[in-house]
């Protein structure tokens, strides 16, 4: 049989290999800790290094061996998070999920610049020339070093040359803050879709001469938010998150349109036949016209003055207002 | 001396005239795919080198007194396929006991290269007539031949590396970014290393 003699050849090398390789996983078995490959098959193994260790693996190892805090992984947030303390058996404070933005918006049509730039398609070589060819030293020089450093394709030049953030692909893993050379992109809660975009500390007069969109210190902003969650700093608004606030009045408010609402459309406050015309939500509304109504009739919204902020609800003792559309909160 | 002029001529073969990636267009998935920076291409070709001189002294054994001897040469390719995933994966195993050190330093590429195609390249061109002596390879020739074959393709992903880096940084037209350029860079390459091809200094 001429077929036997090379079955057995391939078969008995095959054999010769299996057992050699058998013994040689019983001989030169090394321990890892089980918990090791437990959290690696939780983690996303996107090996985005935004943990500070290479790869998955390696924050899977630093985290059995005490070295790493189970919340060390951004991009899985508090899911993974808690999960890793699972199985090492610790609990763990949970995380809120987190997105980059980028606090610029003044692109080609809102901000001058004083020379363009031919080089190296890369925001740190621009900085080096010059500090870019912005005339405003904090503005996004959009050429891109976000988009690269993102492991997740979250980030994109806009058609007004300035780079954006994709809130549903965002992980919030902080690679991009890091690489911005201008410091401009900074991590905001994900349940907030409102923030400045403006990082320029200069005064109001000078930074009208080169950015339309540019915060001017106004300060009009602080005193649209009762609740104190908005204070200046530098020149500039800082957004407390931490507090109850929507800061839609806020954004608003402002007189140079810096506030960057990634909400496209707003539920409306709706005042349903409740309504006794007291007029009270009339006094407390911060849009000029957007209630009508006489003194003790029903009163109506104009839907389209209306920014959904949701100041009146509180204001109407009948609880006759509530706020409808995407996401309607009831008041 | 004669078998020393020989080496030599090995040597300068796999290296330059013959080279895996640029003339025999072996072991392309790793030339593109591990080439975006130096430090990486130069952990690839460490392994491949590891791995060829592994590859090439295992299977001249098991071709000279297992094929040879049973007159089952057309079972070559198959069986040299088994002893080289059998034989990366013991590698490994013995690496990640004895020496955890060159085992992070490999370990990544350890895998990729187990079934990589310039690996069981080298084993089967081991089994030719060795064109500067005429005869077959022996076992030393062999080691040399895997060896330089190992440095000839680690030679052509340093040097791609390189290439790379800089035009990481140069203003290429849109449509050309990444991996086309990438391909127009490495043909490029192919044709510098085609001027090797008449090089004959033992005549």
């Amino acid at each position: 049989m001429e077929i036997t003699l090379p079955v057995l050849i391939v078969g008995s090398v095959g054999l010769f290999f299996g057992i050699g390789l058998a013994i040689a996983s019983k001989k030169l078995h090394v321990f890892t800790d089980p918990r090791i490959s437990e959290i690696l098959n939780i983690l996303p193994n996107a090996n985005c290094g935004a943990c500070g260790y290479p790869g998955c693996s390696g924050f899977a190892k630093a985290v059995v061996e005490g070295k790493a805090e189970p919340t060390g992984c951004i991009p899985g947030g508090s899911k993974v998070a808690n999960a890793i303390a699972d199985i090492l058996g610790v609990t763990t404070l949970l995380n809120e999920p987190m997105m980059a933005v980028v606090h610029c918006k003044g692109g080609k049509n809102e901000a001058l610049e004083y020379s363009d730039y031919d080089g190296i398609t890369d925001c740190n070589a621009a900085v080096l020339i010059g500090n870019g060819p912005k005339i405003c030293q904090s503005g996004c020089l959009g050429l891109g070093t976000c988009v690269n450093a993102c492991p997740f394709n979250a980030i994109f030049i806009n058609n007004n040359g300035i780079a954006e953030v994709d809130p549903k692909k965002c992980t919030g893993c902080g690679k991009c803050v890091k690489a911005c050379p201008r410091n401009i992109i900074s991590l905001i809660p994900k349940v907030h879709k409102i923030f400045v975009a403006c990082s320029n500390h200069d005064r109001g007069a000078k930074v009208k001469k080169y950015c339309s969109v540019g915060c001017t210190a106004c300060t009009l902003c602080v005193k649209a938010t009762p609740s104190g969650a908005i204070s200046m700093e530098n020149n500039l608004p800082v957004l407390d998150y931490s507090r109850e606030e929507n800061f839609i009045t806020a954004a608003y408010k402002c007189p140079s349109n810096c506030f960057s609402d990634l909400v496209k459309f707003r539920p409306k406050a709706n005042i349903d036949t409740k309504c006794d015309g007291c007029g009270e939500c009339v006094a407390v509304c911060p849009v000029k016209d957007a209630i009508e109504g006489e003194k003790g009739t029903r009163h109506v919204i104009k839907k389209d003055r209306c920014i959904g902020c949701g100041i009146c609800l509180n204001s109407c003792h009948v609880h006759a207002i509530s706020l409808w559309g995407a996401g309607s909160v009831k008041s | 001396m004669e078998s020393f002029a020989s080496l030599i001529g090995i040597s300068v073969s796999a290296i330059f005239i013959s080279n895996f990636v640029l003339s025999r267009f072996l072991g392309l998935c790793p030339f593109l795919g591990v080439s975006k920076k130096i430090s990486s291409a130069v952990g690839m070709g460490m392994a491949v080198i590891f791995v060829m001189v592994i590859a090439s002294g295992f299977t001249w054994i098991i071709n000279r007194f297992v094929l040879l001897r049973f007159d089952v040469e057309f079972l070559r390719t198959i069986v040299f396929i088994l002893v080289i995933a059998a034989l990366v994966q013991l590698v490994e195993m013995a690496l990640q006991k004895y020496s955890p050190a060159l085992y992070e330093a490999l370990g990544i590429f350890l895998p990729l290269i187990t079934t990589n195609c310039a690996v069981l390249g080298v084993a089967l061109i081991n089994t030719e007539i060795n064109p500067i002596t005429g005869l077959q390879f022996t076992f030393f020739e062999t080691i040399v031949n895997g060896t330089m074959s190992g440095v000839g393709f680690m030679l052509a992903l340093v040097l791609m590396a390189g290439l790379r880096e800089k035009l990481e940084l140069s203003n290429t037209p849109e449509i050309l970014e990444g991996l086309p350029i990438s391909f127009i860079t490495a043909g490029l390459m192919a044709l510098a290393f085609l001027g090797f091809a008449g090089l004959n200094f033992f005549a």
